[in-house]
């Protein structure tokens, strides 16, 4: 019962860090501390650690290795976006319709999620992550084949494959406009992601994620992770519970890149390629796999470290990937290890 | 090694078997009929029949290789067999998977122990109380009324089946960090919380001292008497299954060579030869 309780204290003080981040963020904004740049990167950072907690559930917690997320990002940001674009005369509220953007980002990420989680949930270990880098890469060369437009008579969507159609062939009435031009992606988006509403989703995923692990369905995920063939012998439903994290880790990030993809005005599917897959990938392996407040911290920081080293110059990416290393030497070494389970063992003993 | 236990007596029933007479005029828990499986050209395991009494706990012995663990992959389907039918409680278990045969009855433990070792014990056990527990995964996120009554329940439940064994000190200790005798003893209570009808344990005396060995002898017969279900154990341990076993089979080649009460077995020719070897001739 001890661990249980400290467990939960674990799970409150990743929310109350999370948000004494925002209102410390949103005091140096207010303050205008901030210059332009680092205002520019606040919905970024959100919407990439909602990216990474939302990897997490896969990696870490159901265990398969995922090289396609950015994908289900890619789908979330123009979907959220074609959504945020039409009906933003029906809607005149931005915060509602960033709203409704995140969640339609949300469900469509969810049904690619469903959809691809049929087939590559049946595969194991390498195979899986080949073939969702596979599905990565087919979500992005298809929403490079997508013109969408809208006018009164509603939204018009062309599939645009042998490169012989543009924006003119949409037919759009008088006062129509395109909001997807093929391989020139989402251009004249209005930007209306906000810091607010990504701290919103921040929080929304770690609540959906973190209560998952608590209940019996995110057992059941961590036993599969554990030994599949012991889960099955107790009655668990494989599938099932697969398909469960999968589908729900690829819905968030779906609005992780409404998010990401509203606070753009323009934006081309060329930018959630595999390298993206791979830098969240980043985020939650030097966060721990598994470990959800890790994962939101090593987001922000390994976010904001390119920016930070720009007095490097030439040598930034050099500087950043050296950093990692360091990084990730210091937190596998024994050492520290030791230094950690030191640290838990007088705690310990400080609350007997 | 002194502990003794008063075993049921053995009745024939017509598959051939011996069952517990107390179980004669109930359903056999577990039957099985000409039961095999083939790897290729390998007979792994050919015509077992075996019935199992509802509250016996029966043996099933043989030298290494023999089709022990084959039989009870079988038995639970993570090998589909390829001859044969295996009736649980008179239902045919023909085309279900492994899942769906822990949630007809049948629960298991593994020669190579298979705990979830980064959860803690008390949620390993809870993992086994799955299908007990029955709320949604959206009841879990909201943490809905439902969630916290059913929680409670289970850590309840789950701290009752480990004090079968005195571990409920032990239900925060993450489970791959406990020693062997404990992970064993760990997997006999997670099968248990699936609520089964049949037990298969696989070895469960491998690797603990003769005190540990006697104790969960003890244990065994404990579990049988206050769940009132059938258990089927692989075992080497001789003293063991010679002591709790009711009914034995024994295997060789994945051919049954003999079946009968431990006094039987000890006497049979077969058997003897099987383990050590044929008399030479002067």
């Amino acid at each position: 019962m001890k661990t249980k309780k400290k467990i939960a204290w674990g799970d409150y003080i990743t929310y109350i860090g999370v948000t004494a981040a925002f209102i410390a963020v949103t005091a140096l904004k207010n303050g205008g501390a901030l210059n332009r740049s680092q205002l520019g990167l606040l919905v970024p950072i959100c919407a990439y650690i909602t990216m990474a907690i939302s990897l997490n559930l896969t990696v870490g917690v159901l265990g398969e290795l995922s090289l396609g997320h950015a994908g289900f990002m890619s789908i979330g940001a123009f979907s959220g976006i074609i959504a945020a674009m039409s009906l933003s005369e029906l809607i005149p509220s931005a915060g509602v319709r960033m709203a409704i953007a995140m969640v339609t980002g949300a469900v469509f990420a969810g049904i690619f999620g469903f959809l691809i989680g049929i087939p590559v949930l049946r595969l194991r270990g390498d195979y899986l992550a080949i073939v969702t880098l596979a599905f990565g890469e087919i979500i992005k060369e298809l929403i490079n084949c997508l013109i969408v437009g809208y006018d009164s008579a509603g939204l018009h969507i062309l599939i645009n494959f042998d490169g012989s159609k543009t924006a003119s062939d949409l037919e759009l009435l008088e006062g129509g406009k395109a909001i997807i031009k093929g391989a020139q992606g989402a251009v004249g988006t209005k930007t209306i992601a906000s810091f607010t509403a990504g701290y919103i989703l921040i929080m929304i995923a770690l609540f959906i994620i973190l209560n998952l692990i608590r209940s019996r369905a995110g057992r059941a995920i961590m036993a599969i992770r554990d030994n599949r063939i012991a889960a099955e012998s107790v009655g668990i439903e494989i599938t099932k519970y697969k398909m469960m994290a999968f589908v729900t880790s690829a819905a968030i990030a779906g609005a992780a890149g409404a998010l990401y993809g509203l606070n753009y005005s323009s934006l081309t599917a060329a930018k959630f390629d595999f390298n993206t897959s791979i830098l969240v990938l980043v985020f939650v392996v030097l966060g721990g796999l598994g470990n959800i407040w890790g994962s939101v911290v090593a987001a922000t920081v390994l976010y904001i470290l390119p920016e930070a080293l720009r007095s490097f110059a030439d040598y930034r990416m050099l500087m950043f990937a050296i950093v990692l290393i360091l990084v990730m030497l210091a937190t596998n070494s024994s050492r520290t290890k030791a230094l950690f389970e030191k640290l838990k063992s007088a705690k310990k003993e400080e609350e007997q | 090694m002194s502990f003794s236990f008063e075993r049921g007596k053995l009745a024939a029933v017509p598959s051939g078997s011996v069952i517990p007479e107390r179980d004669l005029d109930k359903t056999p828990i577990l039957e099985t009929r000409h039961l095999g499986i083939d790897f290729g050209g390998l007979h792994a395991v050919q015509d077992f029949n075996l019935t199992i009494g509802r509250t016996e706990i029966a043996g099933l012995i043989g030298p290494n290789g023999a089709g022990k663990t084959t039989v009870f992959n079988l038995l639970t389907k993570v090998y589909q067999p390829t001859k044969g039918t295996i009736l649980l409680d008179g239902n045919d278990t023909a085309g279900k998977t492994t899942e769906q045969i822990n949630r007809m009855g049948i629960a298991r433990t593994f020669q190579n122990i298979r705990l979830f070792n980064n959860l803690s014990v008390e949620d390993n056990v809870k993992i086994g109380l799955h299908n007990q527990e029955g709320y949604s995964m959206f009841t879990g996120i909201l943490r809905l009324p439902n969630y916290w009554k059913q929680e409670k329940a289970a850590h309840e439940r789950a701290l009752e089946l480990l004090s079968i064994f005195e571990m409920q000190d032990q239900a925060g200790v993450r489970a791959g960090s406990l020693p062997y005798g404990a992970q064993r003893r760990l997997e006999i209570v997670r099968a248990l919380a699936t609520n089964p009808s049949v037990l298969l344990l696989d070895e469960p005396a491998a690797g603990m001292n003769p005190s540990e060995t006697a104790e969960l002898m003890e244990n065994i017969v404990k579990i049988r008497d206050l769940f009132q279900i059938a258990v089927v154990l692989i075992e080497h341990d001789m003293n063991l299954v010679m002591n709790i076993c009711e009914g034995i089979c024994v295997l060789n080649f994945g051919q049954v060579i003999a079946k009968g009460s431990p006094e039987e077995i000890q006497a049979n020719p077969a058997v003897i030869e099987a383990y050590l070897g044929r008399k030479k001739e002067a």
